[in-house]
């Protein structure tokens, strides 16, 4: 606690004396750093990358707007860091950017790596706003710098189980993850939910995130014959999961979380991804407040949305706008803000609970209709 | 029975992809005492340049036959994996053939690193999509359903793995490829050409691997720069439990390894009552690898005989 306590000290040291290679200051602005983390490289890279330029995006719109903190102009210059989704490659870019001086965090993308970052951020009194890390362990550490402007998987979770069993009619659901944080959190939620809810879990399967067969799994779980078939993972491992579903001839229903609902699943799993319904946090982008504004101009600069992008942007203005209501970038002075961030994003209006979690967190299901995402309806968390 | 049925098949396409990709391992490592770590990123290469290819064709011409697309996406994969895996062997290997076996293996690992990022610079880091050229039929045989793919993905590596063993058995090439892999020196005494000899291994490992890269793909309808990694992996492994430098042994144990793989995640839960899932499909099949060595430290048919090409 001393150790901690010291830290702190010599760390508002530094930035006063401003003796510290960052944050520099720079004719008569100040530079604030600030970290983004996501998966740059690997089979989640394009996630990752939409996560980066979310915001990106977000940080270039403040620095043109001008930002002022305790009278001084400042500048903020974002450090983006790659993960490539690992737990342990999280944890040494969290230290190389708390060694950096960032001030604050957008990240990471996945639960598997938010979870191990959280502790080294929290260490260094870093607030950290992850806009896509859905899993329940992430915030129910207690760290009081951790933040999420995503749904969780404790509220997604629940709401895909019910809705399996009581909208979808499915008596008998099988059930896969892939081991990871992410997957296997949202697939124990699924579960609890759909017991709760009066399904039969006939099987329960497990794979990895960097599996493409799914054969064995599969033929294992067809001789269960399940009306439906529920997926905790990432689209690169759904795609061709229920192509093997079709090529075994199954006829179960198909349901997955958020990580299988992108452009890139219909992409991959071509005419088999027809008829598959997935969940995703929050609105569908048209029905967010800022949806169509922010897609465009989105779009204008970087391409397709592939999925987090508007959470990473509106995360990014959550932090800032805590620095602003403090009048500081000083960690420790604006902490102190962000749990009361009562904010109007493009995702919607973002509060946060006692733990920092979104409150009141919607959940929407789709489902692929000739060769698109449709909305099928939105469900509230929390009843 | 029809779940068993179904796991035999699954574990037979899944196994001869790995053994075509062991050949690659085996045949090199026969001649040169060898492990190619770049073989992998062969694979992953052939499926890539097949995917481009096949791409653009079905959007330039959208009438022609699937079969014939395909075709044409493995005439241009196949010279470009000859032509790389020459090179490698060229620039990363022969220069270091007289020195300690250390070193080529690290230029092994350093080529297939640099062939990923090649890739990822080249495609990009997202997974590609087989576009949907290929018939879509599906049979059903005693309950358990096999699709054409599959029906072609082991048609095809029977006759190549039977091409193969004949080239090897029975043509001047393969005579040489024999010689060479007893000794060296002898060999280039006898007037064999042990450069060609070596060089023509890799090319006929590397249009393995092109072959293989292209049936993963349509397969499982995806490609990705990063791909060749685990089927490498895997295929290395395979190459080890039928015992590396056997021709026979690669495709036995390609085989063996597909089907272990299939039978363990299908019946592992069930056999223990859920208390081994199907996440220790891996765990199952090194295992096997593990007790396989324990006892046959050469591997299956790994004992050091004249076969070895």
């Amino acid at each position: 606690m001393t150790g901690q306590r010291l830290a702190w000290v010599m760390a508002a040291a530094v930035l006063v004396a401003g003796c510290g290679d960052k944050p520099q200051q720079n004719g008569d602005s100040q530079v604030v750093l600030i970290g983004q983390v996501s998966p740059l490289t690997g089979p989640q890279a394009h996630l990752g990358k939409d996560n980066e330029n979310g915001a990106r995006m977000a940080l270039d719109e403040i620095n043109a707007a001008g930002l002022t903190l305790g009278g001084k102009k400042v500048v903020l210059e974002m450090r983006s860091e790659d993960d490539a989704a690992d737990p342990k490659t999280a944890a040494t870019v969290a230290q190389k950017l708390v060694d950096e001086g960032v001030v604050g965090v957008i990240g990471h993308l996945n639960s598997g790596a938010t979870i191990p970052a959280s502790k080294i951020y929290f260490d260094n009194g870093i607030p950290q706003i992850s806009p896509s890390a859905t899993a329940v362990a992430y915030t129910a550490s207690g760290f009081k710098t951790a933040f999420r402007v995503m749904t969780n998987d404790a509220q997604q979770g629940t709401v895909l189980g019910d809705y399996a069993v009581t909208k979808l009619g499915a008596k008998r659901i099988a059930i896969i993850d892939d081991r990871t944080a992410y997957g296997q959190g949202l697939a124990d939620e699924v579960e609890k939910a759909a017991k709760a809810a009066g399904g039969d879990v006939v099987a329960r399967e497990y794979t990895s995130d960097r599996s493409t067969d799914f054969m064995a799994i599969l033929t294992s779980i067809k001789g269960k014959s399940p009306d439906l078939v529920f997926f905790g993972g990432m689209d690169p491992q759904a795609a061709p999961m229920i192509k093997q579903m079709k090529q075994l001839g199954m006829k179960a229903k198909f349901l997955g979380g958020d990580g299988a609902q992108t452009p890139n699943f219909i992409d991959l799993a071509g005419a088999a991804a027809e008829g598959a319904m997935a969940s995703n946090p929050g609105l569908p982008l048209d029905a967010m407040p800022g949806g169509s504004a922010f897609k465009a101009k989105f779009e204008a600069q970087y391409g397709k949305i592939q999925n987090y992008s508007p959470y990473a942007y509106d995360a990014m203005h959550v932090l800032i706008a805590a620095m602003k209501r403090a009048d500081s970038s000083d960690p420790a002075k604006y902490l102190a803000e962000l749990p009361k961030t009562d904010y109007q994003g493009v995702t919607g209006h973002i509060r946060f609970d006692a733990k920092g979690d979104l409150a009141g967190g919607a959940v929407t299901l789709y489902q692929v209709k000739n060769g698109k995402w449709q909305t099928l309806e939105t469900v509230q968390s929390g009843k | 029975m029809d779940i068993f049925l179904q796991q035999l098949i699954n574990g037979l396409v899944l196994g001869s992809v790995y053994a075509l990709v062991a050949l690659g391992y085996t045949m090199v490592y026969g001649i040169l005492e060898l492990i190619n770590f770049a073989h992998g990123e062969i694979t992953m290469m052939g499926a890539m340049v097949a995917l481009s290819v096949i791409g653009a064709l079905a959007l330039a011409a959208p009438g022609l036959p699937g079969v014939l697309v395909l075709a044409s996406g493995l005439v241009v994969a196949i010279p470009v994996c000859v032509a790389l895996g020459l090179v490698i062997e060229r620039v990363a290997y022969r220069p270091l053939r007289h020195a300690p076996r250390l070193a080529p293996l690290i230029t092994a690992i350093g080529v297939s690193i640099i062939l990923q990022n090649v890739a990822m610079l080249i495609w990009g880091k997202q997974y590609i999509p087989f576009p949907a050229i290929l018939p879509q039929g599906r049979h059903t045989l005693y309950g358990a359903s096999i699709t054409d793919v599959q029906i072609a993905i082991l048609l095809l590596a029977t006759a190549i793995m039977l091409l193969l063993i004949l080239m090897v058995q029975k043509t001047r090439l393969g005579r040489a490829m024999r010689a060479t892999a007893q000794s060296r020196q002898v060999a280039s005494l006898m007037g064999v050409d042990v450069n060609r000899v070596i060089a023509a291994t890799f090319a006929i490992g590397s249009a393995l691997a092109a072959v293989a890269g292209v049936m993963v793909s349509a397969y499982y309808g995806l490609a990705h720069y990063y791909m060749g990694f685990l089927l490498g992996l895997k295929a290395f492994s395979a190459a080890v439990l039928g015992g590396i430098g056997n021709l026979g042994g690669a495709m036995l144990g390609g085989l063996l390894l597909g089907l272990i793989e299939s039978f363990g995640a299908g019946y592992i839960g069930d056999l223990t009552g859920g208390f081994l899932g199907s996440n220790y499909q891996d765990v199952f099949a090194f295992f096997v690898l593990i007790a396989v060595l324990v006892f046959r430290p050469s591997g299956l048919l790994g004992a050091r005989v004249v076969e070895r090409a």
